[in-house]
This record gives C-alpha cells, sequence and structure tokens, in this order.
C-alpha cells in the first residue's frame, strides 16, 4: 500500500492540489456549483486532449510542437466535412487524418534522424497551411449532436458530460496501450533507447506509433474545438505551450520514460482553474500570467525536492 | 548433428566507410562448449559482438546457429534466433521496474526468480524501480534474464566487470552449469584467470580477423599474447630515452587512490620533467583515475599531493588552478567544434575568471601563433576546428596547452584513431613538455606507445597497478602481459 502510494505520490498529490483549488474557489465565491464546473470542464477539453497527445511523445522521449497545428486541421476537416456528409463518418474521417498527420510525423523524424524539436517545428508551419488551406476563414459547421454532447451533466448534477466525453476517449485510447507490451515500449524507449534496443524492443517502429497516438488525440482535440464553437477555426490556438506545460506539471519528464496521462490532465485543470479563481478575484490578466508561471516552477521544483529527499532516505 | 556447430559465423566483414573494422571474422561454438573471445584494443571484437548480437548488419558473412541460418537484422531477432547477450553496460530499463523489464522480453518470471536466487542475489522484489539497484546487481539481473529465456547461445560481454569476487564466482559456476545442460557460451573477456577457469577453448581475433584458436590449457597465455599482438609494423623509436631524475618532491603523489566503480587502489608519483605511461586494458579504472586527477569525479578514498600538498577538487577549474590540465581521448569533448583552431587554443587563457574582461588580442595573437607553427597545424581550414582531419585536432587540444605553459599534462590515449604520421609529430611534442619540466601522465591504448613517449610505465589491471615497467624493457609482450594480470611469470622480456 505504501509502495503504491510512493509510485503514485505526484499524481496523488496533484489531485489534492486541485481538490485545495476547487475549494477555494468556493471559498471565493460561495455559488459556484454545477455550471462552474460545467464551463471548467468544456473550456478544459481542448487542453486536455492536446495534453494527452503531448504526454504520449513526451513519454517516448520526443516532443511535438505541431500539436496545436494539428487540431486545427482537423477541427476545419471537420466543420467542413460535417457540413456535407453525416456526422459519424465525418468524425471517422477526421480522426483517421488525425491519425496520418502524427504518423507522417514520427516516420520523419524517424527517417530522417533530425532531432523531433526540429521536424515538428517544421511540421507546425505546414499543418497550418494545410488548415488554412483548407478553410481560409473560421466557417463551416458541425453535425448538432456533436456540439450538444458536450452540454449538460452526466447522470447527475455536478458531473460534466464533456469531462465523461474526454475520460472516456482518452481511456479508450490510452489504457489498452498502456497495459500491452506497445505502452511497455514506448516507456522504454523514452526511459533508454539503447537498452531497449538491446531488449529487442523496435525502437524505431514504437516512435511512429507514438506520434500516431499523439496525432489521434489531435484529432479529438480538433474536434472538441469544432464542438465547442460549432465552427471550423484554422488559426491555431494557444494549446502547444499550455500542452507543454501541463505536461511537465504533471509528472512527465522532458526526456521521456516517466510520468503518465492521468497526472496532466489533472494539471490541465489546475492550470484551468488558477486562471478562474485570478479572475475571479479580479486580478489584472497581465499579472495572471505571470502568477501561471511562477506557480508552474515552483510546483515542479517543490516535486522534484520532495521526490529527491524521498529518495535518498 | 552432433558434428554441426551449435553457432557458426564465418567470413564476418564489416566496414564503417574507410575503416575496415572486421576482415573476416569466424566464430563456432559447439553444443556445451564455452569459448573465450579474444583480442588486443582495436581488433575488431567490439564491432563482432555488435554483428553477433543483431546491433549491426555485417557487410557479409554468414551465420547459423543450431543449424539453421540467423538474419540478425537486430537484437530482436538475434534473441528468436536463440542468441542472447548480456552487453557491457545494463540493458535493463532504468524507469521501470523489474517485472516491467521481464515482460518486455518476454522473460518467464518464475525462472528468473530461480536464477536470481541461484546467482545469489537476495532481497529483490519484482517490484523495484531498476534505476534504484546498485550496478552488480543489475548485471546479475541482466544475466538472470538471459538465462531465464533459456537460449541456445548466451554471450557475455565484460559480464564480470565491477562485480565484486563472490558474485563472480557465482557467475561463473551457473554459466558452467548450464553449459553441462548443452548451452554454448561465447564468453568475452580480458581476464586470463577467468578464461582459463571456465573457457573450453578461446578464438583470437587481431587486426579484424581470427588468427587463431587455441585449446585452454596449462601456459596458453603465452601463446595467446603472441597471437594477440602478431607481427606488429614498429612505430619508429625514440632515440636516447633519457630516464629524467627522479629525485625530490614528485609533482604529483598519489597514495591508495580510489574511486567507485572500478578504480580500487592505485598509488604512484609522477615527477616534473617524467612521462608516466599508464597502460590498461579497457574498464580497468583508468577513466576513473583521470577523472579524479582533472576534477570531474570524487575520490572516494586515498590522497593526492601536489608539489607536496594535499589537494582535493570539488570542480574541473580547480584542477586546472591546480596546474593539472586533462586532454582527453575523445576531442569532441575538449574543443569547440564550429569554433576557429585561434579561439580553441586561447581558450584557456580567457577561460580563467581573473583574465575575464577584454582579451588582449596582440599577446594572444603571438602565443597562438607560436602554438600553430610549433605543432605545424594545417591551417587552410582554421576556420573551424570540425573541419580539420582528426590528427590536427588532437594537435589543437594539446596545443592549447603548450600556449599556456603547462605544469601537468594528463593525456588520455591521445592518439588514438590519428594517422601514424600525425601520431609521429605528437610523441617529440609530449617530450619536449616534459624536458621543459613539466609531468605528464599518459595513457594509452597502443602498447608500442610506452616505448616511444615515456620513461616508465604503471600498468593498471582491476582498479591495481600491478607493475611498474621501465621504457627500457617495455615491450609490448611484457605490457600485454603484465596489463593481463599475468605478472607471475616476469622477467620473460
Amino acid at each position: 500500500m505504501t509502495a503504491l502510494i510512493r509510485k503514485h505520490a505526484w499524481v496523488i498529490g496533484l489531485a489534492v492540489l486541485l481538490a485545495l483549488l476547487l475549494a477555494l474557489t468556493k471559498l471565493i465565491q460561495p455559488n459556484f456549483g454545477a455550471p462552474g464546473l460545467e464551463s471548467l470542464a468544456r473550456s478544459a477539453l481542448p487542453f486536455a486532449f492536446a495534453t494527452a497527445a503531448m504526454a504520449v511523445v513526451v513519454i517516448v522521449g520526443g516532443i511535438d510542437l505541431s500539436v496545436a497545428s494539428m487540431m486545427a486541421v482537423c477541427a476545419v476537416t471537420a466543420a467542413v466535412l460535417m457540413e456535407r456528409m453525416a456526422g459519424v463518418p465525418a468524425l471517422m474521417i477526421v480522426l483517421a487524418v488525425g491519425l496520418a498527420m502524427g504518423l507522417v510525423n514520427g516516420a520523419l523524424i524517424v527517417l530522417t534522424r533530425v532531432p523531433d524539436i526540429v521536424v515538428t517545428l517544421a511540421m507546425l508551419f505546414v499543418w497550418e497551411g494545410m488548415a488554412l488551406l483548407i478553410l481560409s476563414s473560421p466557417g463551416g459547421s458541425v453535425a448538432p449532436w456533436l456540439s450538444g454532447a458536450t452540454r449538460g451533466p452526466f447522470l447527475i448534477d455536478g458531473l460534466p458530460m464533456a469531462l465523461v466525453i474526454m475520460a472516456l476517449a482518452i481511456a479508450i485510447v490510452w489504457l489498452p496501450i498502456r497495459r500491452s507490451k506497445l505502452g511497455l515500449a514506448i516507456y522504454a524507449t523514452g526511459s533508454d533507447p539503447l537498452a531497449a534496443f538491446r531488449s529487442g524492443v523496435a525502437v524505431d517502429r514504437t516512435k511512429i506509433i507514438a506520434y500516431g497516438i499523439c496525432g489521434l488525440f489531435c484529432a479529438m482535440g480538433g474536434l472538441s474545438l469544432a464542438a465547442l464553437t460549432g465552427i471550423g477555426e484554422p488559426v491555431p490556438g494557444p494549446y502547444l505551450m499550455a500542452s507543454v506545460a501541463a505536461v511537465v506539471l504533471g509528472g512527465v519528464v522532458l526526456g521521456g520514460g516517466k510520468g503518465g496521462l492521468l497526472g496532466s490532465i489533472i494539471a490541465v485543470f489546475i492550470l484551468r482553474i488558477i486562471r478562474t479563481i485570478l479572475t475571479l478575484m479580479a486580478i489584472d490578466p497581465n499579472v495572471t500570467t505571470i502568477v501561471e508561471g511562477v506557480i508552474m516552477v515552483g510546483v515542479v521544483m517543490l516535486g522534484t525536492a520532495l521526490t529527491l529527499r524521498g529518495a535518498r532516505r | 548433428m552432433t558434428d554441426t556447430p551449435l553457432l557458426d559465423a564465418r567470413g564476418v566483414a564489416k566496414s564503417y566507410g574507410a575503416v575496415k573494422a572486421l576482415t573476416g571474422a569466424r566464430l563456432t561454438v559447439a553444443r556445451g562448449e564455452i569459448v573465450a573471445l579474444m583480442g588486443a584494443n582495436g581488433a575488431g571484437k567490439s564491432t563482432f559482438v555488435k554483428i553477433l548480437t543483431g546491433a549491426v548488419r555485417p557487410d557479409t558473412g554468414i551465420i547459423t546457429i543450431a543449424g539453421r541460418s540467423a538474419r540478425m537484422g537486430s537484437p530482436a531477432q538475434a534473441r528468436r534466433a536463440g542468441l542472447v547477450p548480456v552487453y557491457q553496460e545494463p540493458s535493463l530499463i532504468p524507469d521501470l521496474d523489474v517485472a516491467a523489464n521481464l515482460r518486455l522480453c518476454d522473460t518467464p518470471v518464475a525462472a528468473f526468480v530461480g536464477w536470481v536466487a541461484d546467482l545469489g542475489i537476495t532481497g529483490l522484489r519484482l517490484t523495484d524501480l531498476i534505476a534504484d539497484l546498485p550496478l552488480a546487481t543489475l548485471r546479475i539481473l541482466d544475466l538472470a534474464r538471459a538465462l531465464a529465456s533459456d537460449p541456445d547461445v548466451l554471450l557475455l560481454d565484460e559480464m564480470t566487470a565491477a562485480l565484486p569476487t563472490d558474485l563472480v564466482e557465482n557467475v561463473l559456476r551457473v554459466v558452467r552449469a548450464r553449459a553441462d545442460l548443452g548451452m554454448g557460451v561465447i564468453y568475452v573477456s580480458h581476464r586470463f584467470t577467468e578464461i582459463s577457469a571456465l573457457c573450453d577453448r578461446a578464438t583470437v581475433l587481431r587486426d579484424g580477423r581470427t588468427v587463431g584458436d587455441l585449446r585452454i590449457e596449462p601456459g596458453v597465455e603465452d601463446r595467446a599474447v603472441e597471437l594477440m599482438l602478431g607481427e606488429k609494423i614498429a612505430l619508429g623509436a625514440r632515440e636516447g630515452a633519457a630516464i629524467s631524475a627522479r629525485t625530490g618532491t614528485p609533482r604529483l603523489a598519489i597514495r591508495n587512490l580510489a574511486a567507485a566503480p572500478k578504480l580500487a587502489d592505485v598509488s604512484f608519483d609522477l615527477h616534473a620533467g617524467e612521462v608516466l605511461g599508464v597502460v590498461a586494458l579497457e574498464g580497468q579504472g583508468q577513466d576513473e583515475l583521470f577523472d579524479v586527477l582533472a576534477g570531474f569525479r570524487k575520490s572516494t578514498a586515498g590522497t593526492l599531493e601536489i608539489d607536496g600538498q594535499p589537494a582535493r577538487f570539488a570542480h574541473p577549474s580547480e584542477a586546472i588552478a591546480a596546474g593539472l590540465t586533462y586532454v582527453p581521448g575523445n576531442r569532441a569533448d575538449a574543443l569547440m567544434a564550429g569554433r576557429s583552431v585561434r579561439e580553441n587554443i586561447a581558450l584557456p587563457f580567457s577561460a580563467r575568471p581573473r583574465n575575464w574582461g577584454p582579451i588582449k588580442r596582440k599577446m594572444e595573437r603571438a602565443r597562438t601563433d607560436d602554438a600553430i607553427a610549433r605543432l605545424q597545424i594545417d591551417t587552410r581550414a582554421q576556420g573551424e576546428v570540425q573541419r580539420l582531419s582528426g590528427g590536427n585536432q588532437q594537435k589543437v587540444t594539446i596545443g592549447r596547452w603548450l600556449a599556456t605553459g603547462v605544469q601537468t599534462l594528463l593525456l588520455f590515449d591521445p592518439t588514438r584513431g590519428i594517422d601514424v604520421r600525425t601520431k609521429r609529430q605528437i610523441y617529440p611534442l609530449v617530450r619536449e613538455l616534459a624536458e621543459q619540466g613539466a609531468a605528464v601522465l599518459f595513457y594509452t591504448s597502443e602498447l608500442a606507445e610506452v616505448r616511444l613517449a615515456c620513461d616508465r610505465a604503471i600498468v593498471i589491471f582491476n582498479g591495481r597497478v600491478v607493475d611498474i615497467i621501465d621504457a627500457a624493457r617495455a615491450d609490448e609482450p611484457t605490457l600485454m602481459r603484465a596489463a593481463y594480470g599475468l605478472t607471475a611469470a616476469k622477467g620473460a622480456a
């Protein structure tokens, strides 16, 4: 039991921090309730998918700077397709497009041996241009059921539908992988590529697949963007840096091999709710970003210090 | 079936660009046989091991295991073909626990646990994170994991380096017992005592080719040394090998120095005006010795005195301030590849904090010009050091200290991978530095260099100084025997 707590110390710590922040919100704004939770979950939706996408590639030892651009491509693809055809096939096509973009990123990195950060920086521009080619200005429309799906509670009041969709979508993709040998290979490759190679892991293939999963999550992120706004927006949103921030805060080590998706998703909510709290406290928006940055550095430093002390004991 | 060897590799060749690492390697292992794979530094041993384990594809060559032609395109394929390696460095994933590492290779857990116990590791839990376990345990886990997959052929690459004696005994016992049940073993090692205790046969590589097979029997050591050396082309002898006077307070006095994991107990004196060679096989503790002297790593025991004053370095800058100058074997570690020759030579001037501020251009230019001229550095490509040849790069790494005026020079394999002509320019340079009053510690992986550049040499084996040999009798067989820890039959030369 104690071993289990130690292993998941970071995630537990983040969950406690999130609970404290929720309580603080309630304290500042006594009428914060189900509607507040819903808007929080809805606003966190694209961030959560972007973070899941980023987390997978960071765990495998890479980084993908093109997540926001891929989300934009998927959002406009969804908006354009859903104007012309049935929702479900369109949804499938969008997921396939995301997966394909991710696989292209991964294949380029593996085949050219150019560093991840350089390849995906270049692809950031490529995908951005693609999105603008598909739809030069915000437009298109989304199947009404998709827009409606993120609204309202699920079964009980206070459990936002958006949160359930997010949890389900990420769990359906990630859990089977995490439990399979592929998941093991992803962690092994990120932890020590040479040792993984020597242990018989197909390192290159693992890397490409991880980028593919990243693309798939980006497609979900794009779909959620389209669902939230009802249209397709070709210009990428602020999801790149936000996802890196959440991944780092979530306990995934830049460099690979450590951390998981759960912590990163909790970190998304922490970063969102801090923003809400600062807004509620009527703090200058310019100061808000400074506070966010300081909190991030502070939490990561504190966490590292605690982990190191734990390891020395 | 009994006539066909379990593993049969022949005609294996591999070139890296113009460099022929292997030209014709051959190795056979019969069922139940333990074969030592031997060779001096640069004989192609590590390339051969990489090919056998699937990490590198050979240019030519046929490898069959148990009669089936084996395609070793990757370590995974080599495993499936029946050859499982245990590498010099642990190949377990640091951020995963033991159980996950087993799953990664589909290793049966029960068998693994059995082997771990048999090899004498107690108190291991499958939930232990690899990163938290000591190095010696990891090596044993690597071996247990390999054994648990029940391989046809087991390849052990310097398995016993950095293992305590009791674990070494366990390893040898278990491997022998397993071989008696029919497994074939390739045993790559520098240690004659282990080879003669464990192996049935030794295959010797030299210059990329298999040059002989030896039955392990008394006196085989001499044959093996002969085979490993072959007829070396002489590099030309040093004239007037003046033995410098070793009197007074030594520049460097080292007593019982130890540093984890491999340096156990080393003592020697290094005097001003002397070039002291260090002879050792790969991984005998020489890396740690140089790291401690250069301030990269802290010693775990023992003392270091400089000109009679005790010293202990917390940072490389302290070692440099104490007059100890390290020239790494890997030139990339020392040079700023994208900057000019001049800047690289001048770096030590400005690297000292007290010299911060405007650089004295005129003085810098005079001193760097002098160094460039004396080293005969080809300056056609001086704009960027990375465009120079390897030999010229190495001259820059030494030349920067020539310009500064050096007290104690620590040369770590300074002639690795450079051409004979440049080597011949480097030896007189080292001698000249010594004659100017510098004390030079000179580690070399090329035994012939000891006579050419050094006054005497210490031989390190297994983390300890096992011999001190004067240049006059430091011929290659003597050094090689000493480097392999065969000091019992001293005086053969």
